[in-house]
């Protein structure tokens, strides 16, 4: 058998989570602490690029599949990648160690037990993109509860237990619903291994109700317009690292799980449901637009901004375009990045001056050059700018949405100015305008671990703006195949 | 009589109990070495147990009043070791009490005797006095410190109780004696005949009488009070123990004699158990005695257990001992928790009294975390893998609507496990506890929580173990 590169990726950071636990975390040793964590998820970065490497792009099929008997005759261990996963594998692997990189000044008592709570949560995460078998699945997607719960409500702000309360029962409440479907499709089919069922397809007439039930937990998630509002909450109170872990990462969970199992699953129901998400999509897009025009916590902003960029993503995946979904994909990747480096600006800020509302700054653009540059780059990123990833993502979009229905198009596209007002009008008040608060005089520039994230994170978001062919290519097969499938089933109606 | 070894295991503890408790009479400060004995006594019997009868399929003892199978061996096994666990964890709170006496426990084994004569009753009569003679000795129990006037007060209230249900049961006995006449579970199913409405009755008789046992709604109400006056380490043997046998007398009695009636009682199942689960999450959001959280939280997960026996089939049937041995290792972290949270003499059960315990005593804070996330049903730990079981038995009935409210009550009761966890991990610290507990206290909390934590990587097992059990 090959090396199983996947598990190991999965394993590797709960092996550094257990050599953590077992060094006793002091004032002393943070240090090492932060190089153990630090250099376990950097090797798990280098393992998903190796993987990346290797992967066939030529090909829709799951690659590097394992395969375990792991309850006899009922489920097993299948773990595997296609072109769809595999770029949220080397997202999540990219951002924890940015993550980890972060914590230096957000995060000033228990350490280790931070690091841990981290790195238990990438090895669920990359689980749950990598898992084949809707049980498995099911059991990273939950299992990614507790550490988050935990990090908001151990290290988070003021508000922090509302927000860890309300962020854990909001997710469990929308999940439990897709246990009942995961069992319901056992019950039905026999198996719970997602490539027999792609293949075996589901009854019709019980589709309508399996995919509300995994619609409930994926709109959770995603979060969709009207069950949003556990976002901003928790991004505001969780500390830096957390958000940056939440807007990268989790959100993109639900937006996988659109694609690969209502779409994948229940092609006749999504069908039928496409109204219901443009709906809820158009309402997020405009909706939180002007709701995140409004705030004065720049958190909370970032996090509505969130919510409308999601919107785009859940409008992409039913438009069922190719240009749609690979748009979506993309958009994801790149909120992954944009959103990441726009919280970790926020957290330079806040980590200097303790404080998120926007009024408290204006006029620093003198004062710390280098971060004003970098946070325009983001701001511009966020609002779509060519040249930026962002772009790439919300014209596919957006092109993929004119050929399916062109009054959500529009709508979607009204969206997109609103998202460069807000951006804009957020970056104008941060940083220009007359400097009032004498206190920021004392503001210093980046300093180098900062610099070095907020670069990491410029880099790849520049590059895919101006060149995103290496996303497409490794996602264009996989996604072609997804919609013949689709199409191919829609119409024999299975 | 060849099978007399059969019940050898019984009849051995019997004998162990009467020789333990003359021992106890005519030495003087012989505790210790009583306590001692009936812990080898336990083992033995579970050896016994485990050598003479668990291979058989079935046989039928004494008339046919006693019946040794797979599930009885097994539940009887379950019983021994919970049994052993909860005595050599309560040694230390005892002593602290000073009610460290020779009766305990002889006290306890006398009702593991009649909980293993429950579980091995194939016959009205003889599981009737096996539920008496457990429940004697567990109202014993329940006012065991009694200089508190709070556990004469819980003693008291759980003898009443516990009386007027026996008597219901055995009303109920009565009925179905008088419609069938035999007391024995096949003659019965032999006889079901035309007189099905009014066995109906006796059937509603017996099951309320067993729900008061197991403690499910509408029949809980005992429970709070009598586990929050008890000892505690006699609320953590009633948090186990009897639920093992109340659950195989509620299997074997539904699914032996009754299994074709099964559209009369499958309807008071549901109900009860949907009751518990709603009741048992919703009741102990607003508690603030660990003790009485306990008891709703153990209402809770006596409705998922009793969800998989409504269900009527093997798999149901199984998913819910499956439930109970992982709830009972669950319960068994949780108690061992509450038994070290002590200081200077004195136990500490108020919800407050967590606060901040995970600067104080992490690893006790973590163990306790991960004990509450596996009773509050998250993956990747085992309480997550019992409800799982359960749910995937009641939906391959159809039985959506059970399924449904079942898991949302899990996000009620999510609530109150997660306040816990707050309080342990956000809130400010206070004075730390002792940390000299004695080394079956940390066996035994270490124990479960690993067992808790690593379940999800051998799930097979358990499985395995359970699913030999086939008495439709």
């Amino acid at each position: 058998m090959n090396f199983p590169i996947l598990s190991s990726l999965i394993l590797l950071p709960t092996v550094g989570a257990f050599f953590l636990f077992f060094t006793r975390s002091n004032n002393q040793n943070n240090f090492t602490v932060k190089y153990v964590a630090l250099f376990t998820s950097f090797v798990n970065f280098l393992l998903s690029i190796y993987l990346w490497i290797l992967f066939d792009q030529t090909t829709s099929e799951f690659q590097f599949v394992e395969q375990r008997i792991w309850i006899k005759d009922f489920i097993s261990y299948k773990v595997g990648v296609d072109g769809i996963s595999i770029l949220f594998i080397l997202l999540t692997t990219f951002i924890t160690p940015l993550c980890i990189l972060s914590v230096n000044n957000s995060i000033k008592e228990r350490l280790s037990e931070f690091l841990i709570a981290v790195l238990i949560m990438e090895s669920f995460m990359i689980g749950v993109f990598c898992s084949l078998d809707l049980v498995i699945f099911y059991l990273f997607f939950e299992a990614g509860l507790i550490p988050m719960f935990l990090i908001i409500g151990i290290w988070g702000g003021a508000r922090r237990v509302y927000s860890a309360f309300k962020f854990f029962l909001y997710t469990l409440l929308g999940s439990v619903l897709m246990l009942v479907a995961i069992i319901t499709i056992y019950w039905l089919t026999g198996t719970t291994d997602v490539i027999e069922l792609y293949s075996l397809g589901i009854e019709t007439k019980y589709q309508n109700l399996l995919w509300l039930a995994f619609f409930s937990s994926f709109a959770v998630k995603t979060p969709m317009w009207p069950v949003h509002t556990w976002l901003p909450d928790a991004h505001v109170e969780a500390p830096t690292a957390g958000s940056v872990l939440l807007a990268a990462i989790l959100l993109k969970m639900a937006g996988y799980g659109f694609i690969r199992f209502s779409l994948g699953l229940f092609p006749v129901a999504s069908e039928v449901f496409t109204p219901l998400i443009y709906t809820l999509s158009v309402i997020a897009i405009i909706f939180t637009s002007f709701i995140a025009l409004m705030q004065e916590d720049m958190k909370k902003l970032i996090a509505y901004s969130s919510v409308a960029h999601m919107g785009y993503v859940t409008l992409g995946i039913f438009t069922i375009q190719q240009q749609g979904i690979e748009g979506s994909i993309i958009q994801m990747i790149s909120h992954g990045l944009v959103s990441a480096a726009l919280f970790l600006c926020v957290g330079v800020v806040y980590d200097r001056m303790h404080s998120r509302l926007i009024n408290t700054y204006g006029g620093i653009v003198s004062i710390i050059p280098k971060y004003s540059v970098l946070f325009m780059l983001f701001t511009l990123a966020a609002l779509g700018l060519p040249g930026t990833s962002g772009f790439v993502g919300e014209f596919l979009i957006l092109m993929g949405a004119f050929k399916d229905n062109f009054l959500v198009a529009v709508i979607a596209s009204i969206g997109v100015i609103i998202g460069a007002a807000y951006m804009l009008w957020l970056y104008k008040r941060v940083i220009f305008g007359k400097l009032i608060n004498t206190d920021l005089k004392k503001m210093i520039d980046l300093n180098r671990s900062e610099s070095i994230i907020l670069t990491s994170l410029a880099i790849p978001t520049l590059f895919f703006g101006f060149y995103p062919d290496p996303l497409i290519n490794t996602i264009e097969v996989s996604i072609s195949d997804l919609i013949e499938t689709y199409n191919f089933r829609l119409a024999s109606k299975i | 009589m060849t099978n007399l070894q059969l019940v050898f295991p019984e009849i051995f503890l019997s004998l162990s109990i009467m020789f333990l408790l003359i021992l106890g009479v005519f030495k003087k400060n012989s505790s210790k070495i009583i306590q001692n004995l009936s812990l080898v006594v336990l083992l033995v019997t579970a050896v016994i147990t485990f050598n003479e009868t668990i291979g058989i399929k079935e046989v039928k003892l004494f008339n046919n009043s006693i019946i040794i199978d797979y599930l009885s061996s097994l539940m009887k096994i379950v019983t021994l070791l919970a049994t052993f666990l909860v005595l050599i964890i309560s040694s230390n709170y005892l002593r602290t009490f000073k009610i460290f006496k020779i009766e305990y426990p002889i006290l306890i084994l006398s009702s593991v005797l009649g909980m293993m004569i429950m579980i091995s009753s194939n016959d009205l009569i003889v599981f009737y006095m096996g539920l008496e003679l457990q429940s004697l000795a567990l109202y014993v129990l329940a006012t065991f410190n009694r200089d508190q006037i709070k556990s004469s007060e819980a003693g008291l209230k759980y003898f009443v109780l516990s009386a007027l249900s026996s008597g219901l049961l055995l009303y109920g006995c009565s009925l179905i004696y008088g419609f069938t006449g035999s007391t024995n579970f096949n003659v019965i199913a032999n006889q079901l005949g035309s007189n099905e409405y009014a066995i109906t009755f006796g059937i509603v008789f017996i099951l309320v009488g067993l729900a008061f046992k197991i403690s499910a709604v509408p029949f809980h109400m005992w429970a709070p009070d009598v586990y929050e006056g008890s000892p505690t380490s006699v609320t953590l043997f009633f948090t186990m123990v009897p639920k093992v046998a109340a659950l195989t007398l509620f299997i074997r009695f539904l699914y032996v004699p009754f299994l074709n009636l099964i559209d009369q009682w499958q309807m008071i199942l549901i109900f009860l158990s949907i009751a518990s689960m709603l009741f048992g999450a919703i009741a102990a959001i607003g508690q603030t005695n660990l003790k009485r959280l306990v008891a709703y939280s153990s209402i809770g997960h006596v409705g998922y257990a009793l969800a998989g026996v409504a269900t009527g089939t093997n798999e149901g049937m199984q998913s819910s001992v499956i439930y109970i041995i992982i709830y009972i290792l669950m319960n068994l972290g949780l108690f061992s928790c509450l038994l070290m949270m002590k200081r200077e003499n004195q136990y500490y059960e108020k919800i407050e009294d967590l606060s901040g315990l995970s600067k104080n005593h992490p690893m006790l804070a973590l163990s306790l975390m991960i004990i509450l996330f596996s009773l509050a049903g998250i993956p990747p730990l085992a309480g997550f893998f019992a409800k799982f079981y359960v749910f995937k038995s009641v939906i391959e009935q159809s039985m959506y609507f059970l399924a449904i409210v079942g898991l949302l009550s899990t996000v009620i009761a999510a609530f109150y496990y997660l306040r816990l966890i707050k309080i342990m991990y956000f809130d400010k610290e206070k004075e730390k506890y002792d940390t000299d507990h004695g080394l079956w206290l940390k066996f035994s909390l270490t124990f479960s929580t690993l067992l808790i934590l690593v379940y999800f990587i051998f799930p097979s097992q358990l499985i395995e173990v359970v699913s030999r059990i086939n008495i439709i």
